[in-house]
């Protein structure tokens, strides 16, 4: 789950990282107010979205005068917001974070999360700060600063020097060293304590008055441990997300919504991933990844239906399930009843396998249904991007 | 022959008396394997379908002699389930359990550093030795005694895969799901290392998708180190990136990670990839023939 830079900086804050006074704000009059408060030289309004690219799209505004600071809260809420992370269509702008702006002398980078090969929690550091981490990864590899920490014995010293040392930090400044220790300490005690997923500070910033200032931060949670963290939760921005992908979640349905017009279900993460992948060999695009799960039912089905037809690009539907525990002729029966109550009128292929799938396919075939059931997957898939061509 | 587990292994069931449990307690039992013990705290002395169910792993290994452990425990309670297992002298954890945690499982991966103890998974669907032993919730009918070893992150993915080889008349030796988190038990090149050693084992299915660098990993491990042929698909090529596709593991980040790197990995590291997952059992055919 990701959350708005606005509550990752409140959770930093709480965790004595520290970071610019600043207020979440949603309209042009709570600006004005927060702006008369707050007392800095400089005023900086940030746009807040689940996206990175912000300040390139424009969703950063800077000002010395705090009368002009309503009027740029006035833009940008509302504005839609296109950056290279949002795709085209942009996302709409309803919260903003005011805060005090920094004097600069220098931008450093500071991220944490699992390294997947070494099973450790591990910062990355590097002397490139305000840039995009991947093209210092490509361009300068030798910029890029790894030190994993221990879970057994958590975050030491001597990872702190590691890292100050490599980043040359004493002769950057030396004042920020030990804030900097203490910095790393904080960070690894909030991914551990609140299972984040992810904490990225970028720019992590060296002020002109020798302290050091986390100026965004971006923080991620695994979802598996979200039940620990009641307030965590409170973070959640529905705004932020795909309605048919919440929508998905209330049925336990993991689905993902995506740019083609074959829209498919499937039971199993990575077999629905490899239907997408054989729709696109059968020369269609796959209208999205939807995972009914291990276990699918006609419950599940039914509400898989129900979303897939929600999204008005679909032209035709393949269902691929693979009968293991789950018995091929309760899917078909599932699938029967489900296309019925719900009145399909798309194509619809229907690849059972496994279990009992001859008596699946052969319900099928008697149900008076334009539903067609195939044995083989690349047959299967052949045929629906066929009746999909055809019904063009 | 067959790679970690075979007709003698002897299991104990972690979670015995849950729904998922019981069930797949059972259907293990039905397909040969010794399933000689359970464990549910408080529940002692009962037994599921005649397996004795006993309070902690300790006590089932003292009377049971199981060294190997299967685990339905709830995700919330599965760190503790595997950490459980390996303070008893279990050797071969297999955890089935989907979404733990991945802070606990750093923590179970740093406490298992070192000893003897293999876990497999979790979020997995296990591990079979055909026709001897299924540790693991695959529908066994679809596996028939053969040539080939099969190691996957996925599991219906790996049933197709698996499907294809028995019907091709190839059938397999042992399949192994390692399973679809960040952080895992066991990796491909372990597995790819016993399957090299294996007499029985002629070729292997290597089955991954997108997120992380392991497959490209196991192909400079393949590179140098194999002699058998391997078969790999790789799922997510239409994947997006920056979305999490199901599996806690399967997402492309800043650009790393994508289908397309793994392929060519493999492929230049000799590996029969096939990009139909249709094909994976005829492409295991023509590189045996």
């Amino acid at each position: 789950m990701d959350i708005h830079e606005f509550q990752a900086k409140q959770l930093f804050a709480q965790f004595g990282i520290p970071v610019p006074k600043g207020k979440e704000i949603k309209n042009a009059r709570a600006a004005e107010k927060w702006a008369a408060a707050l007392e800095t030289s400089v005023y900086v309004v940030k746009a807040q979205i689940h996206a990175g690219g912000r300040g390139k799209a424009g969703g950063v505004k800077i000002t010395k005068n705090a009368e002009e600071v309503p009027g740029l809260a006035q833009e940008l809420i509302g504005k839609t917001l296109v950056t290279h992370q949002t795709g085209p269509k942009g996302r709409k702008v309803r919260r903003l974070l005011i805060e005090e702006g920094a004097g600069i002398a220098k931008e450093l980078y500071l991220s944490l999360l699992v390294d997947r090969d070494s099973g450790c929690p591990t910062f990355i550091a590097s002397t490139e700060g305000g840039m995009d981490i991947e093209e210092v990864a490509e361009q300068t590899p030798e910029k890029v600063l790894k030190e994993s920490i221990d879970p057994a014995v958590g975050f030491q010293a001597h990872n702190g020097r590691n890292l100050a040392f490599a980043l040359g930090l004493p002769d950057l400044e030396p004042a920020v060293v030990k804030p900097f220790f203490q910095m790393l300490d904080n960070l690894y005690r909030l991914f551990m304590e609140k299972n984040a997923a992810m904490l990225e500070i970028n720019p992590l910033v060296i002020t002109t008055d020798k302290r050091l200032v986390a100026l965004d931060g971006k923080v991620s949670f695994d979802d598996s441990a979200l039940y620990k963290h009641p307030d965590v939760q409170k973070f959640r921005d529905l705004h932020e997300e795909d309605p048919m992908e919440i929508e998905a979640g209330k049925h336990n349905l993991n689905y993902v919504k995506l740019d083609g017009d074959i829209g498919c279900m499937v039971n199993g993460a990575g077999l629905a991933m490899a239907t997408m992948d054989v729709i696109k060999l059968a020369g269609s695009e796959p209208a999205n990844f939807l995972d009914v799960g291990g276990g699918a039912t006609k419950e599940t089905v039914a509400a898989g239906f129900r979303i897939l037809l929600k999204d008005k690009k679909v032209k035709g539907i393949f269902i691929n399930i693979f009968g293991g525990i789950v018995r091929c002729e309760r899917i078909a029966h599932g699938v029967i009843e489900a296309a019925k109550e719900v009145g399909i009128k798309l194509p619809v292929v229907v690849r059972l396998q496994g279990t009992n799938a001859g008596e699946g396919r052969k319900l099928l075939a008697e149900s008076g249904l334009k539903v067609e059931g195939v044995a083989d997957l690349w047959e299967a898939a052949q045929r629906i991007v066929a009746l999909r061509k055809k019904k063009k | 022959m067959s790679i970690l587990v075979n007709k003698n292994t002897r299991v104990v069931v972690q979670g015995i008396t849950g729904k998922e449990g019981s069930f797949h307690a059972t259907q293990c039992k039905a397909y040969g394997t010794q399933v000689v013990a359970g464990v549910t705290p408080g529940k002692a002395g009962q037994e599921v379908e005649g397996i004795p169910v006993f309070n902690t792993v300790r006590d089932a290994v003292k009377k049971t002699e199981a060294t190997t452990s299967l685990i339905f425990v709830p995700p919330p309670f599965a760190a503790d389930a595997i950490l459980e297992a390996a303070e008893a002298g279990i050797w071969l954890i297999i955890c089935i359990s989907e979404g733990i945690p991945v802070n606990d499982m750093v923590k179970v991966k740093r406490a298992l550093h070192g000893r003897a103890t293999r876990l497999i998974g979790p979020n997995c669907p296990g591990i079979i030795t055909a026709e001897e032993c299924k540790i693991g919730i695959m529908p066994g009918f679809i596996h028939k005694k053969g040539r080939v070893g099969v190691i996957s992150r996925s599991g219906t993915l790996t049933y197709e895969a698996v499907n294809q080889l028995t019907q091709l008349g190839l059938g397999e030796t042992t399949c192994v799901g390692i399973g679809g988190d960040p952080i895992i038990g066991t990796g491909y090149i372990d597995l790819l290392h016993m399957f090299e050693e294996d007499d029985e084992t002629e070729a292997v299915v290597m089955i991954g998708e997108i997120g992380g660098d392991a497959e490209e990993k196991a192909a400079a491990f393949i590179e140098k180190e194999m002699s058998k042929p391997v078969v790999s698909f790789i799922a997510g090529i239409t994947a997006p990136p920056g979305r999490r596709m199901g599996h806690a593991g399967a997402i492309i980040t800043g650009g790393k990670g994508t289908a397309a790197d793994k392929m060519a990995a493999l492929e230049s590291a000799g590996v029969t990839v096939v990009k139909n997952p249709a094909e994976i059992g005829v492409a295991v055919q023509s590189v045996l023939s």
